[in-house]
Parts: structure tokens; sequence; C-alpha cells
């Protein structure tokens, strides 16, 4: 019965979709006006019915229905409640729904909430909303019905893959997710925009929200999602440049972007063209990230070709949205235009650098990702990893990096870096350049085998990490605004994740070792013994644990466990990487299989300053909230004297 | 990324022995001597982490042999560690495994025709990137 009703709800909500978009287009011609009204209410309910169909399923899925195909092939009656859970959006077709239940639900709040835009914009917005739904409801009507039964109910379910079965990646999905749907209603601003030629700076603080929490969000999503990679895979590395990885890396950098752009067009109406362009590809990426990982076009070209039907829907999908606002947006570019101007030196230009930076890496990703898969249909398979990545990357990170500890510090439209006044950028700057070539011709003195790119990561950071803060400079801190220090928080983050990332690279210390219980080794500033080994058992599955005693450079040792679990439902292994985090690095222990002479593989790495990329992660994201309260604040403040203004108008009766 | 299953092992095994009469002898059920243990010279140890971070296990999902239990992952360790102590170049190394598996176990794209678009598009980003900023400076000169 729930089924049924989530079905029955969910092609209701299509419905609505569609009339969202009908009266939309309409509203749009002088002799539609009266349908006007209907496109905000019909928005709202398409978000609340969506909402139901994903209740329903989630539903069936704590209640393990095994009846409905979809819980019978990825939960089980014996999971813990947080995967029963978790297990709704750990497969296709509940991710599917997922989205386009985050979707609705922020189309619904745009509708309910947004007032600052021209009646027109946010009309031709919604449209555009329930146009791009629309293809995601085909999507999941007809080629993934999530609330499909089976013939026959079956006696049990299949499960949930043991490596998904982590608290880290039971919200690592929809913390994307809501990443990925933020940038759709980005998207949908700027084809609102575009429609209506109206691209200004109501636009622009229109969208900023949303950015601005799609773009936290995503550095949640990524930084949860390499800590998750960390723990679990069990070699201590934390990203692999995996196609996955970068599906969720792209719309990051192209949100990044189009962050950065839109505080140009908000507050100096400047940069109009490239914003609403950002504001495609970062939707874009989302789609191709979209694309990437749900086609099954990454463990083989061939794969997709066995299974096309879902990949050539989400193709066919990707060229209709990112063709169509292409289109518009060439169609429409050239009646947009280029806004204020602004001189070589200016805040303004160190954004538009930063930008094309952005987009250069970006685009180093996705021809990076993509290329193999070209490749690969053309019948060679090749590799494209770190190697490369790093390096080429880098070429475009570096100097983005170099102007991010100036740019903030410069004024609008134009500055200077010679004459009078130009010592408040110059001294301080001076100081953080001079800090960071003391510690890279340190770093070249006394550890010269330590690599170049992890060197350098070493030496921007300790000048980025100051440099950060300048803009508070000469500021009262207690006036200045939460935005401003969003920002400080933001870039600082970049520093330290920057920091954790070149240490690990460049001072990581590994022992692999046959042991013994009894058994001494040393690892970094560590003394590991592991005391013995022992089985344990969790609620779906049973373990061997390690006991390891550490003692950093001769303390009193803390005990550590490691365990190799052994799921049964499915049947899988997983190692479960034991952590011990000090303020100046993390030791990481596994055990590993037994020998034949009845040794334990073990594997420890000390790891110096690896949680400062975490730590950054959380930092960068901070950074975001703190300017998204302070955005928000001065729009609420902004609309209550509005109010307050009519309010006083009407008693004086003008 | 996950660990195999027996039966999937023993094929593994199996195919590995096909592939490679030069691992035939180690290649039993129990990990290979070097799969799980560290050279004692730290400098060859360094170079041999280096290489085997630079390819790819070919029986995981985008994990390079330096991060995979898989046994296939570890004979190949065995194999990088043991040509490493015997005082071979690590890019030879590179080569023999390119050799006898294909462009795909190297991280590392080769320079080769059909990769050359990789190699061009740091350059051509680089002269776009150029050219939007040129375009945009230079406008505002004139007006």
């Amino acid at each position: 019965m729930i089924a049924e009703l989530g079905l029955a709800v969910l092609w209701m909500a299509a419905a609505l979709a569609v009339l969202q978009l009908v009266a939309g287009i309409l509203a749009l011609r002088p002799e539609g006006r009266q349908v006007a009204g209907l496109v905000r209410p019909v928005a709202v309910m398409q978000g609340v019915l969506v909402a139901g169909a994903l209740v329903a399923l989630i539903t069936l899925f704590l209640t393990t229905d095994l009846s409905v195909k979809l819980v019978a092939e990825n939960s089980h009656s014996m999971k813990p409640f947080i995967f029963k859970l978790a297990g709704t959006w750990g497969n296709h077709e509940g991710s599917m729904l997922l989205w386009v239940a985050i979707m609705a639900v922020a189309g619904g709040f745009v509708a309910l909430v947004e007032k600052r835009l021209p009646e027109n914009t946010l009309i031709a917005t919604l449209a555009g909303q329930a146009f791009v739904s629309l293809g995601f409801y085909a999507f999941l009507l007809l080629a993934s019905n999530p609330f499909q039964r089976l013939p026959e109910p079956a006696p049990e379910g299949a499960g949930l893959n043991p490596l998904l079965q982590d608290i880290g990646l039971a919200f690592h999905p929809p913390t994307l997710y809501v990443g990925y749907v933020g940038l759709s209603i980005a998207f949908s601003f700027a084809v609102g925009a575009l429609v209506t030629r109206d691209v200004g700076p109501a636009f622009a603080r229109a969208m900023r929200p949303w950015v601005l929490g799609a773009w936290i969000f995503l550095t949640l999503g990524i930084t949860a999602g390499s800590y998750w990679a960390y723990y679990t895979l069990g070699w201590g590395g934390w990203w692999f440049w995996d196609p996955v990885e970068n599906a969720s890396l792209m719309p990051w950098l192209a949100a990044t972007a189009l962050l950065h752009s839109c505080s140009v067009l908000a507050s100096r109406n400047a940069l109009k063209a490239w914003t609403v362009m950002l504001g495609v590809i970062a939707f874009s990426m989302s789609m191709v990230g979209t694309f990437l990982v749900r086609s099954g076009i990454l463990t083989s070209v061939h794969a997709f070709a066995v299974d096309p039907e879902r990949g050539s829907f989400i193709l066919a999908l990707l060229a209709i949205y990112i063709g169509g606002a292409l289109t518009l947006f060439a169609l429409r570019a050239s009646t947009v235009t280029e806004g204020a101007r602004f001189s070589f030196v200016s805040r303004e230009a160190a954004l538009v650098f930063n930008n094309v930076m952005l987009c250069g890496i970006l685009g180093i990703v996705l021809v990076g990702t993509l290329y193999p898969l070209l490749t690969e249909a053309m019948g060679v398979k090749v590799s494209v990893g770190p190697p490369y990545f790093n390096p080429v990357s880098a070429v475009f990170a570096i100097p983005m990096m170099l102007v991010m500890g100036v740019g903030p510090l410069l004024r609008w439209r134009q500055d200077s870096f010679e004459g009078k006044g130009a010592g408040r950028i110059t001294l301080p700057v001076g100081v953080c350049a001079l800090l960071s070539a003391a510690v890279l011709l340190g770093v070249e003195l006394l550890a010269p085998q330590i690599k170049l790119l992890p060197a350098l990561g070493l030496a921007i950071a300790a000048g980025l990490a100051p440099a950060s803060f300048l803009p508070l400079r000469g500021r009262n801190l207690r006036r200045t605004p939460l935005a401003t220090w969003g920002m400080v928080f933001g870039h600082f983050g970049i520093a330290v994740a920057l920091f954790g990332m070149a240490s690990e690279s460049a001072f990581s210390t590994e022992r692999l070792a046959a042991m013994r219980p009894g058994d001494v080794q040393q690892v970094g500033p560590y003394a590991v013994k592991l005391e013995g080994i022992g089985p344990v058992a969790g609620p779906n599955w049973t373990a061997l644990e390690g006991t390891v005693s550490a003692s950093y450079a001769g303390a009193a040792p803390s005990i550590l466990r490691p365990q190799a679990r052994t799921f049964s439902n499915p049947p899988g292994n997983r190692t479960e990487s034991a952590l011990k985090t000090r303020w100046n690095g993390q030791l990481y222990a596994v055990l590993g299989e037994e020998g034949d002479d009845g040794r334990w593989q073990m594997r420890f790495w000390w790891k110096p300053f690896v949680p400062m990329i975490w730590y950054g992660g959380a930092l960068i994201a901070l950074g975001g909230l703190l300017a998204l309260l302070g955005r928000v604040a001065a729009d609420v403040r902004r609309l209550v004297a509005t109010g307050k203004i009519a309010y006083r108008r009407e008693r004086q009766g003008r | 990324m996950t660990r195999m299953l027996p039966m999937k092992r023993l094929l593994i095994a199996f195919c590995a022995l096909l592939l490679s009469p030069a691992l035939a002898a180690q290649d039993s059920m129990p990990p290979a001597p070097y799969a799980y243990r560290q050279l004692d010279n730290p400098e060859q140890e360094a170079k041999a982490q280096a290489l085997m971070e630079t390819l790819r296990c070919l029986k995981c999902q985008s994990q390079s042999i330096a991060d995979s239990d898989a046994p296939m992952a570890g004979d190949m360790r065995h194999q990088v560690r043991t040509r490493i102590a015997a005082g071979e170049d690590p890019e030879s190394i590179r080569q023999w495994l390119i050799e006898r598996y294909g462009d795909y176990v190297s991280y590392t794209p080769q320079v080769k025709p059909i990769t050359w678009p990789l190699f061009a598009a740091p350059f051509a980003f680089l002269a776009l990137a150029a050219l939007l900023l040129r375009g945009r400076f230079r406008k505002k000169d004139q007006s």
C-alpha cells in the first residue's frame, strides 16, 4: 500500500511540475498574466508531494518491506536502524528519488520566500526549475521506479555492501546531493535571468545564498568522503583522483568560482555574462558527476554499453539541459552587457584571475577524468592518476593561491602597488611572502629529499595562513561584517588543508611488519606493541581485533584496536583501521591477515599533521556558513526595514 | 577496494599463473614475501613506494598497488620491491609492467599519440586563460 501510495504521489508531483512549467511559460507572455499566480503555490505543492514520496520509500526501508524490489535488493532485516535509513539512498533508484525530493523541496522554498527578484524573473526561474525536475521525474518513473513490487516477496534482503555500512557514508550522499541540487537552483536563477534579460545585482543577491549553501554542503561532503576513504580503505590514502571523487570535486571548483563572481556582480554590477556562464557550468558539472557515478560508465565503457538505458537517459538529460542552457546563453549573451569596468590592479581583477585559474583546474580534472573513457571507447585502455593530476593542477593552483593572499586587500575598481598608501598592502604581503620564501629555503636546505610539490605546498601554506587574516587589519573586529569573517576563515582553511596535504606527503612514515603478540616496532616517534588478537562481534558482523599499545616518544602507552571485520549479509570483509590523533599528527594502525608462521601482518603509519586536511575542510565550510549567515541576516534586516517603511507610509496615509 | 572471496582469489592466482611465468615461482596461496614487507634499505624502499603509488591495481577500482589488499596487488608489490632491490631502475620496471599488462597499469600517462591531448590540455587551458584575461583588460584600456 505504501509503495503504491509513494508511486502515485510521485506521478502527481511530476504532473504538477508540468503545470509549473506550462504556467510559468504562459505567465511570461502578456496574455497569460492570469496564470502567474499559479506558479508559486504549484511549486510549493510539488515539493510537499515529492517529500511525501521520499518518506514513503524511507518507511519501506525502515520496515524492510521485502515485497518491494528495491528493498529486497539493497536492505536486510538484520541491519542496524541507521543503515536501513541510509540504505534508502545507498542505491540507484533511491538516490535519484532523494535528488528530485531535495530539488523540489528547494524549489518550493524559493517559491515561498524569494521576494527580492522581479516577479517575472522568479516565474522564469521556477519554470526552469520545473523543466530540470521533469527530466529527473521522467528518469525515475520511466527508467528507475523505486517502488516496483516483486511478483513474490523475497524471503530475505540482499543487504548493503559492507564498505557502505559506515556512519560516515550514511550521510555522505545526501550531503553531496544537497550541494548538487543547490547548484540546480543557481542554474535555474541563471536561466530565469537570461530569459527575462535581467542579470544584475538583485539576481546575484538572490542566487548567492543558494550557491553558498550548495558550496558549504559540497565542501562538507568532499571532506567527509575523503576522511571516510582514509579510514576505511586501510592504506592511509586520503585522495585518489578516483573518477567518483573527481565527480564531486568538479562541481565544487565551479561553485567556488561562481561564489566569487557572484560577489563581484552583487556588489559591483560587473562580470554579468561570466557569472551566468559559471551558473550554467556549475550545474553542468553536477550533472556530469551524476552521469559518471550513476551510469556505470566508470567500471567500464562496455558495462555502460551492456545496460545503456539509464546511462543514455542521463546523457540525454545532460544534452538537453546543458545544450539548452548554452544555446540560451549564446542567444542572449550579447544582450547581457559586461557591466562595470575595472582596472588591472583591483579586487575584481584578482577575483577574475582566480576564477580563470579555478576553471583551469576544473578543465584539467574534467579532461583527466573523461579522457580514459574516450580512449577506452577507441579500444585503448590508459590510466590517468595522481602523477598527472597533482602537478598539472598545481600549475593553476599555485598562482591562484599566491593571488589569494593579495586579492582581498585590494580596493574595488582600481588600486595601485605604488605611491602613497600602497604600503598598507605591500608591507604585510611582503612579510608573508618572505615567510613563504624562508620555509621553502629551509625545506630545500634541511630536507632535500622532500619532493617539489610538497615543499611548495608547505611554503605557500606558511605564507597564506597569516595572509588570510590581513583583511582584518585595521578593522574594528566587532563591526567587521560576518561575510568578511567568513572569507577570512575560508581562506585560512585553504592554507590549513594545504599544510596538512603537504605535510602528509612530505613527512609520513610507513611500517609494514609481521608481528607475534609481544613484538614491538618503531614507527616515526611511536613504539607500537602488539598485545594480542581476539574475536569480537557486532550487530551484523564478526571481527578479529588486535590490541596494540602505542607509546609516543616514551610516554605512557595508549591502546588502539584495529579490526578485520567479516560481514555475512552480503558476505564481505572490511578492515577497520584504528587511529590515534595527537595535535601534531595521527598514528594509523591496520590489522592484516595471519601468515603461515602464526605472525600477523600489521601496517602502521605515522602521518604528521594529517588531520589538518579535514580541519581545513571544516574551516572552509565554517567560513561559508558565516558568510551565509551574514548575507541572510542582512537580507532579513532589509526586508524588515522595507516592511516598516511601507507600514509607516500606510499609516501616514500616503 | 574490497577483499576478494576465496573463490575469486583462486581464480586470480590462477590467471596470474598463466599470464606471467616469471611470477609462477612465488605465486602460491600465501602472499609473496615482499607484498607486506618493506625493503631494509630505506632509500630503495622509498623508491619502490614512489613507483608503487603510480601503478594501478588491475583488480580494484581506482586504487594503486600501494593501497590495495587484492592478492594481485600484493604480487605486484613483491615484483617491484625485488626488482628495486636488485638495482633495477623504477622506469624500466614500469616499462616491463606496461609490456606485460598494457598502458592501463601505469597511472602516469605515457607520452604516445593517443595521450597527447592530455598533455596539450594544460597548455590549451593556459592559452585560453591568457586570451580571456588579456581580452578583458585590453578592452578596458581602450575605453
